[in-house]
């Protein structure tokens, strides 16, 4: 039961990465690929209807983890206070820059509106990627099983790690440019004209980076958390997942040089699921690992609630999800295709 | 400052201002469904151009409710660990309930309601509002639950390892608690967009312009807040009160002001609670009318403070006793003014007494101060405990983070959020006068975004 949960809710959390990253990813690059005012538009408008429903998994996926378990969301999300509060603020920063951009005809606000959304978008991705190496590498967990980390120490990963230290930033930087690279190829596929080319020409541009910072990624997670190869070592099958992230990535230059845009994008979705994936096999059963030899690991068994709670979570969560993925499609099928250059593309 | 109250103030404040936004957004969700059924009904395409307008309305706000409703989710674990740690498997689960069944629910409907009325059939676009309108009305049940939970704690049970765990599906979801709050608050939003609407109705009207929209709005405002104005009275307020008088019988008696158990109560219309004397100073009371509405005697006994453990009393009585009055008061002024204006609107004179619309639109305030009261009147009568019974709220704050720290974060959301009033006040008159007719390209074309 434990287990299950724990990958019901680790492929929400990479649903989430997958959805939302894109629309990102277009934040990050925004600035870059949309030069004149019609382009800017018209990548906000190939966000517009789906960017607060791909929110929405985190919300769902943190709800989930708050009754699955209980003792993970409150050690986690006391201990990483001030971080998540700044991410809360960038959550805010970010829709609002969104929503408000279309309603200011001044061009001055809109040159505000769009750094605020580069600016938070940005700064979203380098968090989410920092707050993922952070569990991998664990935290000092007291004997109560709380723990409060400070922003920064000395940049080392030793038993007194800040929240940004060499390794965490680097992953920080990976998830940025990782998202850099999802949110062009989304672009590529929704978009026309010369932002669609733009957006190719970025995606190859950033692609190298994304292959090298991948490549770094894993001898930096031996050297963060030395025990982080252990289950590979006793569950071969878990080398599906870096498999799957050469794959995915591998993919994504083959694909746009033969113009299949939805192809590259597909690759880009599955090497974020994969590392993610990668990353959660690697933990599996620990949620949350402990450094400093002071408390234990918070473990499924720890942190997991009650029998009952879990017994009936699981048939209203598995009605609920179809549920999600029928409006899912119904949205993406009734915005399938392009988002043209001219204005009155959506709305009324 | 000491933690505890930090921590307190830093949910009060973030929860009181995020519920500005959803009282609006459920009622308006309603208004807008019945204008989209006017619309396919009567194929009169003013009904279809009012609920565009509100539409744009509605998205603002729908959007500030969605970004200033996510710190609400994450303050239980990150200023509320050990109450989340216990309760989170029972707790927890409404609010995982409301992201799967509601909030995927609203966001892919609302983009479709807001950006494919080219693309949808007439009906489709009618079950899209409609859509919307049930997700919204199903998150705010489920957060009632996980609150009711909190105020009347049912069908759990407590494992070994200190932690709660839902005893029963269904007994937590048939909490009667939660399906008597859930009806007095739903019509307390409810109340909230009538209100809203009337206002710029009547406001249309006092300025002499797009008058055909301002009847309409008025009209509907009106009938629709009419009704809302009685259901929040009777039955879900008698109902909702006469049940809390059994199981929560400290807040009652904080709320009325009593301080001594007695024989056919007097209720106190007014009055400041003296808490070292144990009396009201200058009370107006009507004698015997509190048995009444709790029991339905004038002659039965109603339990006052003196019978409750002091250590059991609500912290925070006088803002109790306050807030309980604010929410009564202006409730039935929402009566009187709403019976007003339907009166006059059967006459046919509505439309054209500007005495009764100055007040009309001078009153769209007032329901969120009602509503804001109505929640503190029941979130401080549980005090002092979180869970009530079970767990004080002494007991469920992360004791680990900095006095620093947590004024840091509350002055950062007050900073945030005096930033989002200003753009929302902005935004808002901006629509309004803008007008429903006026046609509506915001921005080149580039229509409202999904909130």
């Amino acid at each position: 039961m434990g287990t299950l949960w724990f990958w019901i809710v680790a492929s929400m959390l990479a649903a989430y990465v997958v959805l939302d990253g894109y629309d990102l990813g277009v934040g990050v690059l925004y600035l870059f690929v949309a030069k004149t005012e019609p382009e800017r538009q018209q990548a906000l408008r190939s966000i517009g209807p789906v960017w607060d429903g791909n929110e929405v998994w985190l919300l769902a996926a943190g709800g989930t983890l708050f009754f699955a378990f209980p003792l993970l969301y409150a050690s986690a999300f006391s201990g990483f206070y001030l971080p998540l509060m700044i991410v809360l603020w960038l959550l805010i920063l970010r829709g609002v820059s969104v929503e408000l951009r279309g309603h200011s005809q001044d061009t001055l606000m809109h040159t505000f509106f769009d750094g605020l959304f580069f600016f938070s978008s940005a700064l979203l991705a380098i968090f989410f990627g920092a707050a993922l190496a952070n569990v991998v590498r664990g935290v000092p967990i007291g004997k109560d099983d709380y723990f409060f980390l400070p922003l920064w120490t000395d940049g080392r990963t030793g038993h007194l790690p800040g929240i940004l230290d060499w390794y965490t930033v680097t992953g920080g930087v990976l998830a940025f440019i990782a998202l850099a690279l999802h949110g062009s190829l989304y672009l590529a596929l929704k978009t026309e004209g010369e932002l669609e080319q733009r957006s190719i020409a970025w995606a190859r541009r950033v692609w190298p980076a994304v292959l090298v910072l991948t490549a770094v990624s894993l001898p930096a997670t031996v050297l963060a958390r030395p025990g982080s190869l252990e289950n590979y070592r006793t569950h071969p099958i878990a080398f599906l997942a870096p498999l799957a992230v050469i794959a995915g990535l591998a993919i994504i230059p083959f694909a746009l040089r033969k113009g299949a845009n939805l192809a590259a994008f597909l690759g880009s979705c599955l090497y974020l699921a994969a590392m993610l994936a990668g990353a959660a096999a690697g933990l599996h059963p620990v949620l949350l690992p402990s450094i400093g030899g002071q408390g234990q690991d918070i473990t499924i068994a720890r942190a997991l609630a009650g029998p009952h709670t879990l017994q009936v979570g699981l048939v209203w969560w598995s009605f609920g999800i179809l549920l999600a993925i029928l409006y899912f499609c119904i949205v993406n099928w009734l915005f399938r295709g392009k988002v043209s250059q001219h204005s009155d593309g959506y709305g009324h | 400052m000491d933690i505890l109250t930090l921590h307190r103030l830093h949910f009060a404040f973030t929860i009181t201002f995020h519920y500005l936004f959803p009282q609006l957004t459920m009622g308006l969700a309603l208004l807008i469904v019945v204008m989209k059924t006017l619309a396919l009904k009567t194929g009169n395409e003013r009904y279809d151009i009012s609920a565009r307008f509100w539409a744009r309305i509605f998205a603002v706000n729908f959007l500030l409710g969605v970004v200033t409703g996510i710190p609400m989710e994450f303050q239980f674990g990150t200023n509320w660990s050990e109450f989340s740690r216990r309760t989170g498997g029972v707790i927890g689960m409404p609010l995982a309930m409301e992201g799967i069944f509601s909030f995927f629910l609203e966001s892919a409907f609302l983009g479709l309601f807001l950006f494919g009325e080219k693309r949808l059939p007439r009906w489709g676009h009618w079950a899209a509002a409609f859509l919307v309108f049930l997700g919204s009305w199903i998150s705010g049940f489920f957060i009632i639950v996980a609150n009711a939970w909190m105020q009347h704690p049912v069908a759990y049970q407590l494992l070994p390892n200190g932690i709660f765990e839902v005893g029963s599906f269904w007994g937590l979801l048939a909490n009667p608690w939660a399906w008597l709050e859930y009806a007095h608050n739903m019509s307390g939003a409810v109340i909230t967009g009538a209100f809203v609407m009337s206002a710029v109705g009547a406001l249309y009207l006092l300025q002499r312009r797009d008058e055909e929209y301002g009847r309409l709005f008025l009209k509907l405002g009106v009938i629709v807040g009419l009704i809302s104005c009685i259901t929040q009275i009777f039955p879900t307020g008698d109902l909702h009160g006469k049940y809390m008088a059994k199981n929560q019988p400290a807040a009652v008696a904080g709320m009325e002001g009593l301080f001594h158990s007695e024989k056919g109560a007097p209720i106190i219309l007014m009055g400041q609670p003296d808490m070292e004397n144990q009396t009201i100073d200058n009370p107006l009371v009507v004698n015997k009318v509190l048995s009444f509405l709790i029991y339905g005697t004038t002659s039965a006994e109603v339990q006052g403070l003196d019978q409750i453990p002091r250590d059991q009393w609500p912290s925070a009585l006088p803002l109790l006793f306050y807030s309980y009055h604010i929410m009564a008061g202006l409730g039935t002024y929402f009566v009187a003014l709403m019976a007003l204006a339907g009166f006059l609107l059967w006459r046919g004179k509505l439309y054209s007494a500007r005495w009764l619309l100055w007040p009309i639109l001078l009153s769209f305030p007032l329901p969120y101060i009602a509503n804001t009261a109505g929640w503190m009147t029941a979130e401080i009568g549980r005090q002092p405990w979180l869970v009530y019974g079970l767990i004080r709220t002494s007991q469920g704050y992360s004791t680990h983070i900095g006095v620093g720290t947590s004024l840091f974060t509350l002055l950062g959301f007050l900073g945030m959020y005096s930033m989002l009033s200003i753009l929302w006040i902005v935004l808002v008159y901006k629509f309004i006068q803008t007008g429903p007719a006026a046609p509506h390209h915001d921005v080149s074309g580039f229509n409202v975004t999904a909130a």
